[in-house]
């Protein structure tokens, strides 16, 4: 039923079985799916809140623009890698192949991972050059933003951990295939979300 | 469908099921446990900072008489109580407690999604409890910010727990919605997807319906306190300046430089006011229910208490700014901020006329849950009318931060939400327990808390008019405050203490009952609701014995003309109603036909 049908339904005339034989669920998609929409959303509010508060501190007279460390680019290219990955992986398993499918899956953890080491290297270059958390309001947005980023990945890497060792123990790709995707959906967001950062972070 | 639901994962619930005590009660994925160590976790803190208030009030009503606190330990007392009050106790009592108890049940599920991640929930909400609670005994003690702890005086000397206090406050906060945040996916998710046959959205009990849409609202609003939460905590530890512009302490600048304090409550009144309703919805929801059965009549008007819920969710997000009326704002917004605040009024005001359309003409039955669903209704259009008052700028700067304001949101928030939640323990405290608690000592309970409670806070309005700030320690010399005020005031402490000494009736009743308690039976109040219909009582592990219900009808079949009964569960078919001792067909009362 469309939500609007559902909204205008009147409960007291009808009476007897609706909806069919099945039990009611809202959606057509696994619990899983639904809930991780339900974090998609959370995270994204905590981001774009994120978002407002920079453009409002950036509109102080002690703002000074962030030195921008071409360093980004590369780690950049890393989590767009992980993400090429992971799509790979849940395209395998997707159609219930096991060839290459471990390879995909751990890979774009692995490529994550680097692209982790990769920020934390930026964050050793900025301090070398002198860009402590203190510094200034943009230095102090980058180390926060970045690293709420990276704990966002860390979260869902220990999903990924506990499924890479599914598979690594022998797990079919049916059984698998919803885990995989969900991490896929998960990735692709926080390579969204790392973009639009990336872009908001160099260009102000 | 695309999923198999619980019941028929056999496998899944053999793998849930608690093989020994420690996993049976301590740690357990059964969603009642989870309710029950949830709600007597928020009861337990709503104690201390019932206790908290109470001695703020013994240093109000006798300045000079006692000194059970120094200023410093009162502003602690404000901010702990106030804090412990809106998030610890009532977030936790109705989401967490209530919320966990009564999804599953009125869903016609076996428990939630998510049992496990359940469980976590209340444990990491217990660990922030606990961190909570370390504040009191680290050096500086609690902060004294209030619970809205605006910076910079958050992280000034002057202020009390301004150095570990505010740090554990903060830590505890953000722990509290990670709580908040598993236990809230779960929620959803099960209302969403794990409902049982036949039961659509439009036939769920509105206790379901606010419990979804304040959950909702708390996911959507507790990352803008998260987000403060994380960027105070670098001011104060890092030492950024997100907040805190450069300030001068005893003649030292700080090192801060440039923040925007006012950034920091926009953050914390767009979480602030939607929490609000996140306490709010819930108990909208419970006292629908409460009403309607004791009432032996259907909600008046469900469609639209659904929408009415469903839009003043939706409004709570764009109205925060009234909290700010005096921090010197763009009089447009004040205006667009005053617009919005009214508008909501018109939701809000359509569930009381439909509570009380509800009563009308009902076949009432004065039980104890029934007094306190009341009661709601008078504390809860007191504090609406002067929620009026304030969202109004013009008005609200007169009154601001003085005891008229600590008036309202008492009213509104804190005795109306307590008065529901009341009505429900009582009213679902036969299911829980399989016992009836003491009608009598019930009734007492109300009188003392309906009546003292008022004895509080109508005095408190007439304060505010006459300018008496709130979270003041004592008001020492002050010309404008005519002294009678005091009198009022040493009414006020007697009237509190009289409250608090009387909770101790639920207490004791509760507790005596469980022993000593009538048996309940399955269904004492005759409601239609799914709770009720389980096979247990209390339900057993599961709910629902071998086969999950399957739902015909809506949750407010009361008093339906030409049933044998004054009400109809919502499981039973069409062509079958129940009579008192049997269910049988009976062809001459079924005139319907079914429209599958
Ligand atoms: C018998 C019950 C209660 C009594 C006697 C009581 C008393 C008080 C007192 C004396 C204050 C300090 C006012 C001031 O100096 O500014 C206060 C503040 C407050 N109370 Fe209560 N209270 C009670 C229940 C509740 C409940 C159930 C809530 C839940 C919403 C609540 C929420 C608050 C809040 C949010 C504040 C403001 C704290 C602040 O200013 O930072 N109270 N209360
Ligand atoms: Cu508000």
């Amino acid at each position: 039923m469309s939500l609007f049908k559902q909204l205008t339904d009147k409960p007291w005339e009808r009476k007897g079985i609706l909806g069919g034989l099945n039990p009611e669920g809202a959606f057509e998609s696994p619990p899983e799916r639904v809930a991780l929409g339900f974090f998609l959303v959370i995270a994204s509010v905590i981001f774009s809140l994120l978002g407002v508060s920079y453009v409002i501190r950036m509109s102080l007279p002690d703002w000074e623009p962030l030195a921008d460390p071409s360093q980004l680019w590369l780690n950049t290219g890393l989590l767009f890698i992980s993400s090429v990955l992971f799509q790979w992986a849940r395209n395998t398993a997707k159609a219930g192949k096991q060839k290459n499918l471990i390879t995909a899956f751990v890979g774009g953890g692995v490529f994550a991972l680097l692209f982790i080491m990769g920020q934390m290297l930026t964050w050793d270059g900025l301090q070398e050059a002198g860009y402590f958390v203190t510094s200034n309001p943009a230095n102090s947005f980058f180390y926060l933003l970045t690293g709420l980023h990276i704990a966002h990945l860390l979260g869902g890497l220990w999903v990924w951990s506990k499924t890479s060792i599914r598979l690594l123990s022998g797990g079919k790709p049916e059984d698998m295939s919803l885990s995989i995707e969900l991490c896929t959906l998960y990735w692709h967001f926080l390579l969204i979300i790392w973009l639009v950062m990336f872009a908001v972070l160099s260009n102000t | 469908m695309a999923y198999v639901p619980l019941a028929d994962q056999d496998s899944e619930m053999e793998m849930h099921h608690p093989h020994s005590w420690v996993t049976k009660y301590v740690w357990s994925q059964d969603h009642k446990v989870i309710a029950i160590q949830y709600g007597g976790l928020a009861i337990a803190v709503g104690v201390v900072a019932l206790v908290l208030s109470l001695l703020m009030r013994m240093q109000l009503g006798f300045p000079e008489t006692f000194d059970l606190i120094d200023p410093s330990s009162y502003y602690q007392s404000v901010t702990m109580h106030g804090m412990i009050m809106v998030v610890y106790m009532l977030t936790a009592l109705l989401l967490g407690g209530f919320g966990n108890y009564l999804i599953p049940l009125m869903c016609g599920a076996r428990d939630m999604v998510f049992p496990f991640l359940n469980m976590l929930s209340v444990w990491v909400y217990a660990l922030s409890v606990i961190i909570l609670m370390a504040s009191f005994f680290v050096d500086g003690g609690p902060t004294g910010a209030g619970w809205t702890l605006y910076p910079p005086q958050t992280a000034m000397a002057g202020t009390p727990g301004h150095d570990m206090g505010i740090v554990l406050m903060l830590l505890s906060l953000a722990v509290f919605i990670v709580a908040f945040t598993m236990g809230g996916l779960n929620y959803v998710t099960t209302i969403l997807q794990y409902r049982c046959r036949g039961l659509t959205m439009m036939r769920l009990p509105l206790t379901v319906w606010g419990i979804f849409i304040a959950t909702i609202l708390g996911l959507f609003a507790f990352p803008a306190l998260l987000v403060s939460a994380i960027m105070m905590l670098f001011d104060m530890l890092l030492g950024t300046s997100f907040f805190m512009p450069a300030v001068i302490e005893s003649g030292t600048p700080l090192d801060h430089n440039g923040g925007s304090p006012i950034l920091f409550q926009h953050l914390f009144w767009f979480f602030g006011h939607p929490e609000v309703y996140i306490v709010a919805l819930p108990a909208f929801g419970l006292v629908s229910d409460v009403l309607s059965t004791h009432a032996r009549k259907n909600i008046f008007g469900y469609r639209m208490m659904v929408w009415a819920i469903i839009a003043i969710g939706g409004l709570s997000f764009i109205v925060w700014a009234h909290h700010m009326y005096v921090s010197g704002m763009n009089p447009y917004f004040g205006f667009f901020f005053a617009t919005t605040t009214l508008i909501i009024a018109v939701p809000t005001a359509l569930k009381v006329y439909n509570w009380v359309l509800t009563l009308w003409e009902g076949d009432i039955r004065l039980n104890a849950p029934m007094y306190f669903a009341i009661g709601f209704i008078f504390t809860f259009i007191h504090g609406g009318l002067t929620g009026l008052f304030l969202g109004n700028v013009v008005i609200d700067l007169p009154l601001s931060d003085t005891y008229f304001v600590v008036a309202h949101f008492h009213m509104v928030m804190g005795v109306s939400p307590v008065l529901v939640i009341f009505a429900a323990l009582y009213h679902w405290y036969p299911k829980v327990t399989g016992r009836m608690f003491h009608e009598g000592m019930a009734k007492a309970h109300f009188w003392c808390t309906f009546l003292g409670t008022y004895a509080i806070y109508l005095p408190m309005h007439y304060l505010g008019f006459l300018g008496v700030p709130r979270r003041y320690y004592a008001m020492g010399s002050t010309d404008f405050i005519p002294e009678s005020a005091q009198d009022l005031n040493v009414t006020i402490t007697y009237a509190a203490l009289f409250v608090g000494a009387a909770q101790l009736l639920f207490f004791i009743n509760i507790f005596w009952s469980l022993r000593n308690g009538e048996k309940a039976g399955p269904n004492p109040w005759g409601s239609a609701s799914l709770e009720w219909q389980t096979p247990d009582t209390p339900p057993v592990h599961g709910n629902w014995g071998d086969e999950l219900p399957t739902v015909y009808r809506w949750a407010y079949d009361y008093s339906v003309p030409g049933a044998h009964e004054d009400f109809i569960p919502q499981n039973v078919p069409e062509s079958v109603e129940p009579t008192a001792d049997e269910q049988h067909f009976d062809p001459d009362h079924d005139t319907s036909k079914a429209d599958v």
